[in-house]
């Protein structure tokens, strides 16, 4: 491609946004600008089987004042690809001998090759007041081509934001996968070190957390110095239901973007333990109200209020199956903590599903295209196991490092966010891992944090 | 004249033994006009000093703190309750025989102070999972709210949570510790 072409494929995707936009966005016209239009999009490997090289420099700072969002951008998207382990992330501290290409024409392809590089991003940022604009390219180094061209623009207030579009899209692009890079994960702390009101015993509050996915931009949700558990996601990341103790343990909707606050169980009896279905339009969860923890479902709103379980034992953690037609939850009726199945329209069907583990506990059933589910097992203290549906067969993530619990999915199964004691000092962190126990990563260091879950 | 001071002194007497007999270790709080009632040690009912210096004074009539309890505020009745933990075996929400002697005598004080709400906490030692304690802690708290409607008390004064392993009263990770934590933990909230 020429440069008089790339110009071309450039204008003609390019996105001049008018008023400021939180987050990077893009016309219509710039995604079907970017639809493999050429069999030479997808940049591969020289050898077969191995995954191809990747090498993200700093972007260039057009303007003088875009030199910190222009360092942050290449670091970041530098992250955001080598979490998802498609490619082979070159080092960037191995980038120093190469010469800094201030536009496309200047890059060193020759360099990049000896560095074995397959593929080189070149950006640009530019700063007008508090907007940027950026341009990202990816060349393939071998033909010197570039098969992913854009342009964003919009506030500087994040920009990390924009790096996350830019890895998501080319992982669409190059990978045909949904990346995680804009996904959430929220949980709950104990960080801010206030003592709970209203008791003689020295109670710290918990309040709900969110951050982004590798931990950047923390922010908490629940202002009510009380004790909150259990968040987990709306499918439109919007939302996230909780158990707030009033002191009475009742579950909360709170739409995080809207500051609105609603509570469909209505202080009837005790709820906990939260989880909307796939659709959105539901939530299961655990209650007493009936004198014994048995799983309900409900709509968002509090109607169609029906009791799944009935059974003396306690019934627990319902998870929904990614076609929403089946619940999965943790039941001890044989006298220790199992995961069963069941029919989610009525209770019916119950079947169990660990018959290996002595205990197991907060199943978490994987979005498609896997089947499996994820839960704590008992292995003296509690490791992640995950069990595929379709055969029974289970894998163990993590080795007795602390005690590992409280395992979410992300978007696509690829990954998984659990709670651990393995950080230094014995405080409780969350941790993501690959779904094959690869590429471990602490997410939360500030006080105690636990139970994630992981946004769409 | 004579005959009205000895009925006072009496009077006072026989309730301070009644409350310190019916308080076991409770420590009684002294009221407005008569005699500090001393400690617990007091079962054994020996001399009762008071009786001297209320002879000394002009016997006056005036209503006596019942028992050091009810003019508590929640927040030190709470501090110091008269109503015990119940403490449960490993992985177990049911009541063993010394779970039941406890909720048994906290009963007895329930139906004495029939103004009462209490919550029953149910929590749980650190071994098992966060999510299952919740339930664990729920059947905990369920179970002795059932015990004590069983001897009487109505159930409309008893609210029950489950705090699962959130709230550990001894931080430590013994089995003395887990032992504390597995509790129905009763809170007076309301009189």
């Amino acid at each position: 491609m020429s440069r008089k072409e790339i110009l071309w494929r450039l204008t003609s995707i390019a996105v001049a946004l008018a008023g400021v936009v939180a987050a990077p966005a893009l016309t219509k016209a710039a995604r079907q600008g970017q639809q493999p239009s050429a069999i030479s999009t997808v940049i591969s490997s020289d050898s077969a089987g191995t995954p191809p090289r990747y090498a993200v420099p700093d972007f260039v700072a057009l303007t003088p004042d875009a030199s910190d969002v222009a360092k942050t951008l290449g670091q970041v998207l530098w992250d955001d690809l080598n979490f998802e382990r498609e490619f082979y992330m070159i080092p960037r501290d191995t980038y120093t001998s190469i010469p800094v290409a201030r536009a496309p024409e200047q890059i060193a392809f020759d360099r990049w090759r000896e560095l074995g590089a397959d593929a080189v991003v070149f950006g640009t940022v530019q700063r007008t007041g508090n907007e940027v604009r950026v341009q990202v390219r990816l060349f393939s180094v071998r033909s010197r081509a570039s098969v992913f061209a854009k342009e964003y623009s919009g506030s500087a207030n994040n920009p990390r934001l924009y790096a996350h579009t830019v890895s998501d899209e080319i992982h669409d692009q190059q990978r045909g996968l949904k990346g995680v890079a804009r996904t959430k994960l929220a949980w709950i702390s104990d960080r801010d070190g206030v003592r709970l009101g209203d008791t003689v015993e020295n109670r710290q509050v918990k309040e709900v957390y969110y951050g982004d996915y590798d931990g950047a931009n923390q922010r908490r949700v629940t202002v009510g110095r009380r004790l909150n558990l259990n968040p987990s996601w709306s499918p439109d990341a919007r939302a996230l239901a909780y158990t707030t103790f009033r002191p009475n343990p009742d579950i909360f909707v709170s739409l995080i973007y809207q500051g609105v606050l609603q509570n469909p169980t209505k202080g009837v009896g005790t709820n906990y333990l939260p989880v909307f279905s796939p659709d959105g339009k539901q939530i299961a969860f655990m209650s007493g109200r009936d004198g014994n923890p048995e799983i309900y479902a409900m709509n968002v709103d509090g109607s169609n209020l029906r009791r799944l379980t009935n059974h003396p034992a306690g019934d627990s953690s319902p998870t929904w199956s990614p076609s929403g037609l089946q619940i999965a939850f943790t039941s001890d009726r044989t006298g220790k903590a199992q995961i069963y199945l069941m029919n989610s329209a009525d209770g019916s069907g119950v079947s169990r599903l660990t018959v290996n583990e002595s205990e197991a506990d907060r199943p978490t059933w994987s979005p498609a295209p896997f089947n499996e589910i994820a839960y704590s097992a008992s292995t003296g203290r509690y490791d992640i196991k995950v069990l595929e549906v379709s055969t029974g067969n289970v894998r163990q993530l993590t080795f007795g490092e602390g005690t590992n619990e409280s395992p979410a999915w992300a978007p696509g199964g690829r990954h998984l966010a659990f709670t651990s004691t393995r950080a230094a000092g014995g405080r409780t962190q969350i941790f993501t891992i690959g779904r094959d126990g690869r590429g471990l990563r602490q997410i939360t260091r500030d006080g105690n944090n636990q139970t994630p879950a992981w946004s769409n | 004249m004579g005959d009205m001071r000895n009925t006072t002194i009496v009077v006072a007497i026989t309730l301070a033994l009644a409350t310190t007999a019916a308080c076991g270790k409770k420590k009684v709080a002294t009221g407005p006009q008569p005699p500090p009632v001393e400690e617990p040690a007091a079962v054994t009912p020996t001399p009762p000093p008071p009786a001297e210096r209320v002879e000394d004074r002009t016997p006056v009539a005036q209503p006596l703190a019942e028992d050091g309890i009810s003019n508590k505020s929640l927040d030190d009745l709470n501090r110091d309750s008269p109503l015990k933990p119940v403490f449960f075996p490993l992985d177990s929400a049911e009541l063993d025989d010394s779970g039941r002697a406890i909720a048994t005598a906290n009963a007895a004080v329930l139906k004495k102070y029939t103004t009462w709400g209490v919550t029953i906490e149910g929590h749980c030692d650190e071994r098992g999972t966060a999510e299952y304690n919740l339930a664990l802690g729920e059947r905990r708290a369920v179970a002795v709210k059932t015990y004590l409607s069983s001897l009487g008390v109505s159930a409309d004064r008893i609210r029950t949570v489950s705090y699962g392993k959130e709230f550990p009263f001894d931080m430590g990770h013994s089995e003395d510790a887990w032992a504390k934590n597995r509790r129905g933990h009763f809170v007076i909230t309301s009189k």
